[in-house]
């Protein structure tokens, strides 16, 4: 089955192309896992992606398949954006064992380490310094690796994100911080509780870094601020970090309306919905409508397959309950 | 053969792993140039080099995440959190990160890494640098814990600790880092989860861990003095933890006391009496007995920190009242 990941790019139009196909199969992805969640198919929380896509393909088109991502509970794209089927992604946020961690982890922590996609973190900011290990450990072997961290804009104001920061600039690792800024914690507006405008790019200069802040929803420019950013780590001149303003569509997470936004907040974001912004960019480029709508029902035809393969995959039982808490694949803490 | 000191042994330890491995690598705050607070790391940055030995910031959450990250791409780190108490500025690392990424990820990733901490009291530091904090770490489902008791047993922890694919806890007892030992040359390779029997007696089982190792001992001398004759175990390692020797040497005597430096509740003696309990009751011929530090934050003082932390003589009061009522 094919997957969202971005083709390298052969032409600027085929880039093009893929681009929109990728943040389309995001979109799209997250509307069935909503559909999901209302037919008591998807258990517990989600968080959705929607209206931020732009980030998640346009960061992914600038990673080489070994670099490594490291993404937030709202993190269903950024696994997608790796190359990751969406079948077993499905079954993951369904509990069943088809999927992607035969339903262990959940929505919340994504993970699949043979594409890159080296987990989702759920309690804010942990995985900063976790991606600096990474980071660090890319430096030791000389593997050119680079790690991203992708976090939000109310995660600028907890202790790891500074640690991190600083951490990551005196070693001079190879990491990209991405501040993907929706203006929202969960019903709390960052800027009421943020000592600066720009919660991630005011901070950089206090750790010697840029300030960089990019349209989070126009994918080619986010590809393009990106690609520096990693091209500048693999040359070993350590971290960067990027801001992208974007806002998310929906609520915080699946059982929240988000009433507190306000309309016209709302609607000035909703006119700049990546989505169509791109569709109109293929269009002036010399795509056809037909083209892109044979894209378009090909995904969505991929997106009914998948959700039927993860749901004709099984409910997990007893064998799986204690696999895997240690190396050896047990769970035994005595003799 | 060597006499070492027990700080010695840690730098030995970790130097043996480092020559055999070349994805060990070693970080924390001054373990570098000053070869760390208690010197447990000294030469190593001499030996090894600054890519492998580094200093870090005071980012206690940033020092596990590193080794956390650096752990499931492919190094054996071993990170220093200087003080065990510190463990409570990056306990979400270590207990929700380190611990549970593995199992929630359906095996995806492992994570050979070791954290050493210096432990417990002792030293007069007062309440924040003296907690015995072996109990926080038992009883999250994910991590690996020891605590040696001597300089040999350092060694040989050490190398299994990093020779190990799980992430350990290595708990090193302040109060021991200057005990000295004679320790034969070369490669020196332990086994997690062993307990040792360090005396074999009749009457009773004293299980001690880390610090409380010597003091048991040394009551068990005064015990058969006085005609009470036990046997003393050294735990070694809560995660895993050798029932199988504990329960044997219980049964055989009658009688456990456990001997921790922790404080009182939850700590890993009730877990070793609640196994006694279960499985082998009727082969107890009294109480279970737990000598722990009292439910208290340390003192400072030396006169109030010796009271509260197990003595030789508490040790040999409480099994003798115990004994002969
Ligand atoms: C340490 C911690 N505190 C609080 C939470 C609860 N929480 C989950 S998401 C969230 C809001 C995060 O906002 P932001 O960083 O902007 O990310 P967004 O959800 O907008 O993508 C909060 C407070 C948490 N998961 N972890
Ligand atoms: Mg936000």
């Amino acid at each position: 089955m094919s997957n969202t990941k971005i083709a390298p790019a052969n032409s600027d139009l085929a880039h093009k192309i893929a681009m929109y196909r990728s943040q389309f199969a995001l979109r799209q992805f997250e509307n069935r896992a909503y559909d999901l969640f209302l037919e008591n198919f998807v258990k517990g929380t989600s968080h959705l992606a929607i209206g931020q896509e732009a980030i998640a393909a346009g960061v992914a088109a600038a990673m080489r398949p070994d670099d490594w991502t490291f993404a937030t509970y709202r993190g269903h794209a950024h696994t997608l954006a790796r190359g990751v089927p969406m079948a077993p992604v499905f079954a993951e946020l369904m509990g069943r064992t088809n999927g992607l961690m035969a339903g262990k982890g959940g929505s919340m922590h994504l993970t699949s380490v043979e594409h890159g996609m080296m987990g989702s973190y759920a309690v804010i900011g942990a995985h900063l310094p976790i991606a600096c290990g990474a980071a660090w450990s890319a430096q030791y072997r000389g593997t050119e690796q680079v790690a991203v961290a992708f976090f939000g804009d109310g995660s600028t104001n907890i202790g790891s994100f500074h640690e991190a920061l600083n951490f990551a600039a005196v070693w001079k690792l190879p990491v990209i911080f991405f501040c993907e800024n929706n203006l929202w914690m969960e019903y709390t507006r960052t800027s009421d509780v943020t000592a600066v405008a720009n919660p991630a790019a005011d901070r950089a200069s206090a750790y010697g870094l840029e300030s960089i802040i990019v349209d989070g929803n126009d994918a080619d420019a986010v590809f393009d601020v990106t690609s520096a950013a990693f091209a500048r780590a693999r040359a070993g001149e350590g971290p960067s970090m990027i801001e992208a303003k974007t806002y998310r569509h929906g609520g915080h997470s699946r059982a929240d309306p988000g009433k507190y936004r306000p309309d016209d907040e709302l609607a000035e974001w909703m006119a700049k919905d990546p989505i169509p912004r791109y569709r109109a960019r293929l269009l002036d480029a010399g795509v056809s409508e037909e083209e892109i709508l044979a894209l378009e029902s090909e995904v969505d035809a991929e997106v009914d397959l998948a959700t039927e393969e993860a749901k004709a995959g099984d409910v997990p039982g007893e064998d799986l309950l204690l696999k895997d808490v240690w190396a050896d694949g047990g769970a035994s803490w005595r003799n | 053969m060597a006499q070492l000191t027990f700080r010695e042994s840690i730098a030995r330890g970790i130097a043996q792993e480092m020559r055999r491995d070349e994805s060990v690598v070693l970080l924390g705050e001054d373990v570098g140039a000053a070869g760390g607070v208690f010197k447990g790391t000294v030469g190593l940055l001499e030996e090894f080099g600054g890519v492998r030995v580094r200093d870090t910031p005071i980012s206690e959450q940033a020092i596990l995440g590193a080794a956390m990250g650096a752990a499931m791409t492919g190094l054996r780190p071993i990170a220093e959190i200087m003080f065990s108490d510190f463990f409570a500025v990056c306990w979400d690392i270590v207990a929700n990160e380190i611990a549970k990424s593995r199992y929630m990820t359906n095996g995806q990733v492992t994570f050979p890494l070791v954290i050493r901490s210096g432990n417990g009291g002792g030293l007069r530091f007062g309440a924040q640098h003296s907690q015995s904090v072996e109990n926080w770490a038992m009883m999250v489902p994910g991590l690996k814990v020891v605590v040696p008791s001597n300089a040999l047993d350092v060694i040989g922890l050490m190398a299994a600790a990093v020779r190990d694919d799980d992430p350990v806890i290595f708990l090193e007892a302040k109060v021991l880092y200057s005990s000295k030992m004679d320790v034969p040359d070369g490669d020196i390779v332990d086994t997690l989860g062993s307990a040792k029997v360090l005396r074999e007696g009749s009457n009773a089982t004293l299980v001690a861990l880390g610090s409380m190792v010597p003091r048991a001992l040394e009551a068990a001398s005064e015990l058969a003095a006085n005609g009470i004759d036990c046997t003393v175990i050294d735990v070694r390692s809560l995660v895993p933890l050798d029932t199988t020797t504990i329960l044997r040497e219980v049964a055989a005597t009658g009688r456990l006391f456990t001997v921790e430096e922790n404080p009182r509740l939850c700590g890993w003696g009730a877990e070793v009496a609640s196994i006694v309990a279960d499985e082998i009751f009727y082969d107890l011929d009294g109480p279970i007995v737990r000598i722990t530090t009292p439910h208290i934050p340390l003192p400072a003082a030396d006169a109030l920190e010796d009271l509260a932390i197990p003595s030789v003589e508490r040790i040999v009061t409480t099994v003798q009242k115990s004994m002969n009522s």
